[in-house]
């Protein structure tokens, strides 16, 4: 599912930031990555959501060698691929409806179905009175939920997400790792980037660790 | 990509609000040259006939105008006949001789009672025909007569013609390029401004075809807008040169009514185009 196989990565002309990475996540697995802040949790994920390409090694993703891959065949491995940013990335100019559809518009669902599953995604994240609402008008943690719902609104083979707790209250956290487990056993493949470690406590599962630009995979 | 939605947000974007202006501009110096080539591909044609009937022989007769099958004339026309070099050699007729002037006297040229004299026209086998022998004879044979050759000079109008007509066509290929060039920047602007939001689309999931398609209809759009009232601004001008100038510019209505309208349908070509391989260039940058 994610293989990373003597994976370097520099920025530039700079310093390596990633050095020799080599693990891999099966299918179906779910998987905490941890560090301390600064360590390339993120910059790894960038990696796996086809932000960041290798500066040499081999990475592969769903059974494609991306550094092999055509151009025109990763937009449909990024479809695959359901990303919670750390940052959110939502379309400031778009509703929360837009924003969640835009995984579906672009993989050319029918208009019918689009409206559907996302009336029913955001009544799930408790916001479908907000349907209407853009990304300035919305709390924190709302936009948040808009960014879990694009996310998955899609089933996607592999769900990657950054801090995806870091803005939610304790119950909307608790929904949001249940809906997690709930995917990854349905087969996505899941891998939750956090430094909250007390969330590796309550939800056992394999844990990616980083630090100095080195990885290990544990369990 | 969404139906009714904007995902990048293009509509926002103040980068590309002066497109449709500079498509208006560039459109309208285009439909003038188109209006220039056209004219002076008339011109040139026109000319093109009339350098084979460049000669003509005037008979003039103090007493009046001559009517034709006088002595005068038909002497002359025999001797013209008989002339090394002619291979025609014709008495013009008042109604086009008329046709003729009516671009200088008037639709009463018919009427008008002027001396004027009678005209052979005279087509010789080679343009470059030299009617010094036959003049000498008419001098000698019927006095107060002319032999006027205006080959050379015609000659030289067709080149004119030709090359104004050529400059025409440049002309609106700088226009193509300036409205290329314009919607590159414009694109680019636009793609810096919205650069955010094609990073996520593009994240998640979106092929360059959509994301260029959105800029490319935006640009076809508004560079098509402002080519159809650039192109309106010039017929309307080309259309006052017409009325004006008609006899002499022969600027026909059917020729240019069929070319300006052929105007924005290409801006909005140029524009599309353009716009997909500008934003797919940037595109390319994105990993």
């Amino acid at each position: 599912m994610i293989r990373f196989e003597g994976v370097s990565l520099r920025y530039g002309t700079g310093p390596e930031v990633l050095h020799d990475v080599n693990f891999a996540v099966p299918p179906g697995a779910l998987c905490w990555l941890c560090g301390p802040s600064g360590a390339g949790k993120s910059t790894l994920l960038s990696m796996m959501y086809l932000a960041l390409r290798p500066t040499s090694g081999r990475l592969s993703l769903l059974g494609t060698d991306v550094g092999r891959a055509r151009r025109d065949q990763l937009p449909r491995l990024r479809r695959q691929i359901g990303v919670v940013f750390q940052d959110f990335r939502l379309l400031a100019h778009l509703s929360a409806f837009d924003n969640v559809a835009l995984p579906l518009r672009l993989a050319r669902r029918p208009e019918a179905q689009v409206r559907a599953d996302v009336g029913e995604m955001l009544r799930w994240v408790g916001l479908s009175r907000r349907i209407e609402a853009r990304p300035p008008e919305l709390s924190g943690g709302e936009q948040q939920r808009v960014a879990i719902a694009r996310a998955v609104i899609g089933r996607p083979a592999l769900l990657l997400a950054d801090e995806p707790t870091g803005n939610l209250d304790d119950v909307q956290a608790e929904r949001l790792l249940r809906l997690f487990e709930e995917l990854n056993r349905i087969g996505t493949t899941v891998v939750v980037a956090t430094h909250n470690m007390a969330l590796l406590d309550r939800y056992p599962a394999r844990v990616l660790s980083i630090a100095e630009g080195r990885v290990r995979l544990d369990g | 990509m969404a139906r009714r939605t904007d995902p990048i947000g293009l509509g926002a974007a103040m980068a590309d609000r002066l497109l449709p202006g500079l498509a208006a501009a560039v459109s309208l110096l285009a439909a003038l040259a188109l209006g220039a080539a056209i004219a002076a591909a008339a011109l040139a044609e026109r000319w093109h006939g009339a350098a084979s009937e460049a000669v003509t022989v005037q008979v003039s007769d103090p007493a009046g105008k001559l009517a034709s099958g006088t002595p005068r004339i038909d002497a002359a026309l025999r001797l013209v006949r008989a002339a090394p070099g002619v291979e025609e050699a014709t008495p013009m007729q008042d109604g086009r001789l008329a046709e003729l002037l009516r671009p200088w006297l008037g639709p009463a040229a018919e009427q008008l009672a002027l001396p004027l004299p009678a005209i052979i026209e005279v087509r010789p086998h080679d343009e470059d025909w030299d009617p010094a022998s036959l003049r000498a004879q008419l001098a000698e044979a019927v006095p107060g007569t002319t032999v006027e050759t205006q080959g050379r000079l015609v000659t030289r109008l067709r080149a004119l013609a030709r090359g104004v007509q050529a400059l025409g066509a440049v002309a609106v290929l700088i226009a193509t390029g300036i409205a290329a060039c314009v919607v590159v920047m414009a694109t680019r602007a636009t793609l810096a401004a919205r650069r955010d939001a094609v990073e996520i689309l593009h994240l998640l999931g979106a092929d360059d075809r959509q994301i260029a398609s959105r800029f490319a209809r935006r640009a076809a759009a508004r560079v098509a807008a402002g080519a159809v009232l650039g192109t309106a601004t010039g017929a309307a001008v080309l259309a006052a040169l017409a009325a004006v100038a008609g006899p002499i510019l022969p600027i026909n209505p059917a020729r240019v009514g069929f070319s300006l309208p052929l105007l924005p349908l290409a801006a909005a070509a140029i524009g599309w185009g353009t716009a997909q391989l500008a934003v797919r260039n940037w595109l390319r940058r994105l990993p």
